[in-house]
């Protein structure tokens, strides 16, 4: 299981990638619909979220299994998360908006849900390029500080597509609460550690 | 219900319930093979007879067959662009009757081949602009709705009119959910109903409509973003005030009554400037968005001295 599940969870992770790709360029019959760069569009940013999610998953497996080796596994998801978010950005940039920057500027500031997917993706990029053991060493106990932005990023995240749904919330509202659950473990998990610290201090 | 010599009762009138039910099966599949022989259509399997409307049609290079009928939003079948398609195979157009209702001489319950048996159907192709900011070009077979509309005598009341979608939770699996207050409701201000650019859609590409473009019998209005095009109509009322519309109770701030197409009054969450032409490719750009849908010519005299900003 241990040595297997890291080179497993890497090709599942590239699947969806791998089935865009066969239906970008027809093969098999296949295709991306009548209107492929919203399905390409909506299906990166949508596996961004479930990768990025299944990120910060790992921890709270790790511990409640109470099998450490499970952490080896949060940088690869985490690289994929913002690889299929990178995809999801630059199919925006380049084949929605042209790399009209006059219009993508106007539409960061003006559409709020542009704004916080906009937001969310700046604050991964520093994270993807510090995820080098190299990086880690370099900064110490800052590169923790640092990628706590991993959180923000993923409220954002939630947000972005709850705000461009028109009137079926459901599934916006299932990626958010499985990232409160997510969350909220961590905030429980601190409240709990500064109370044993602070117990240990007063006996 | 009140009748005119001029209209043909209902065949439930006449004949026993039992009786044209088991006829209606026999003839069931086809819109086209239950108005055989009436003149408005043609008896070969499947296919409408119309004539081209070239005056009312755009020369613009039409969607594909496929594009059209496997990229819809009606949310009755599900809300995803391919639900439509995938999803509308227990639904069943026909037989299919319409209910005419409120401020009109003639009301009651027609079946829609009554409806449609003065009319001579044409074709219309039409350019559609959603409110997601895509458009399609799409070749329509129906009837002036105006037609239609003198025929039941609006009187001097009726200053709106309101349609209804039919509500079968059974057939149409979106409807199990409230995302939207089923039924689907919208409506139309009297002088845009009577505009001759409005039509009774009740084909497309010279078929009867597929379920998923809202078969048996919609409302196409072509300057105003898709969702005024109310599916799968089984009533129709006449009303002195503003009916209410189902995307306008769902976001109020997002979807006004009037939704003509305007590239100077953004949606709220995106901008309404620009547009995507299904079927032009993965490297084609965004295109303008034209006021009034490019119908600004035929129809801005309708809204003279109206703030199209607050009537949005």
């Amino acid at each position: 299981m241990r040595h297997y599940l890291k080179p497993a969870l890497f090709v599942l992770c590239a699947l969806p990638l791998a089935w865009l790709l066969l239906r970008a360029f027809g093969i098999g019959g296949l295709g991306l619909g009548a209107n492929p760069i919203d399905e390409l569009q909506d299906r990166l940013g949508e596996w961004a979220l479930r990768i990025l999610l299944a990120t910060l998953c790992v921890t709270p497996l790790a511990v409640t299994l109470r099998k450490p080796w499970l952490m080896g596994l949060r940088r690869m998801l985490g690289l994929y998360a913002f690889a299929y978010l990178l995809l999801h950005f630059l199919t925006w940039f380049v084949l929605d908006q042209w790399a009209n920057v006059t219009d993508i500027g106007m539409d960061i500031v003006k559409r709020p849900y542009i704004t916080v997917g906009f937001a969310a993706f700046l604050m991964l990029v520093p994270l993807a390029a510090t995820s080098t053991r190299g990086w880690m060493r370099r900064l110490g106990a800052r590169w923790h500080s640092l990628h706590r932005l991993v959180y923000p990023a993923a409220i954002l995240g939630c947000v972005h597509f709850w705000w461009q749904v028109k009137a079926d919330w459901r599934e916006p509202a299932v990626y958010a609460a499985l990232l409160s659950i997510l969350l909220g473990w961590r905030v429980l998990r601190s409240r709990r550690r500064r109370m044993t610290v602070a117990a240990a201090h007063a006996s | 219900m009140r009748r005119r010599p001029d209209f043909r009762p209902l065949p439930s009138e006449i004949t026993p319930r039992e009786a044209f039910v088991s006829r209606r099966q026999l003839l069931q599949g086809a819109l086209a093979l239950t108005l055989a022989g009436t003149g408005s259509l043609a008896s070969a399997a499947n296919s409408l007879r119309f004539r081209k409307n070239p005056v009312y049609s755009t020369q613009e290079k039409v969607n594909s067959f496929e594009e059209i009928t496997t990229y819809n939003n009606f949310y009755e079948f599900g809300t995803g662009k391919s639900d439509p398609a995938e999803r509308s195979a227990q639904f069943r157009p026909t037989p299919w009757s319409l209910t005419v209702a409120g401020e009109a001489e003639v009301t009651g319950t027609f079946s829609l081949e009554d409806v449609l048996r003065p009319h001579a159907l044409e074709e219309r192709i039409y350019r559609l602009r959603c409110v997601e900011a895509w458009s399609m070009v799409v070749p329509w077979v129906g009837v002036p709705l105006g037609d239609v509309i003198k025929r039941f005598r609006p009187t001097s009341r009726a200053k709106y009119v309101a349609f209804k979608t039919v509500f079968r939770p059974g057939e149409m699996p979106g409807q199990r959910f409230p995302v939207l207050d089923w039924p689907y409701v919208e409506g139309l201000r009297i002088d845009e109903a009577m505009h001759p650019l409005t039509i009774l859609a009740v084909g497309v590409y010279g078929e009867p409509l597929p379920n998923q473009n809202g078969a048996p019998l919609r409302l196409v209005v072509p300057w105003k973003y898709g969702f005024k095009s109310i599916k799968s109509i089984v009533e129709l009322r006449f009303t002195e005030q503003q009916p209410p519309t189902s995307w306008n109770r769902s976001a109020p701030q997002e979807y006004g009554f009037y939704a003509n197409v305007n590239p100077e009054v953004d949606h709220p969450r995106w901008s309404q400037a620009k547009e995507r032409r299904i079927g032009t490719g993965v490297f084609a750009p965004r295109v303008p968005t034209l006021p009034f849908n490019g119908y600004a010519e035929q129809v801005a005299g309708l809204y003279r001295g109206m703030d199209l900003v607050r009537y949005y």
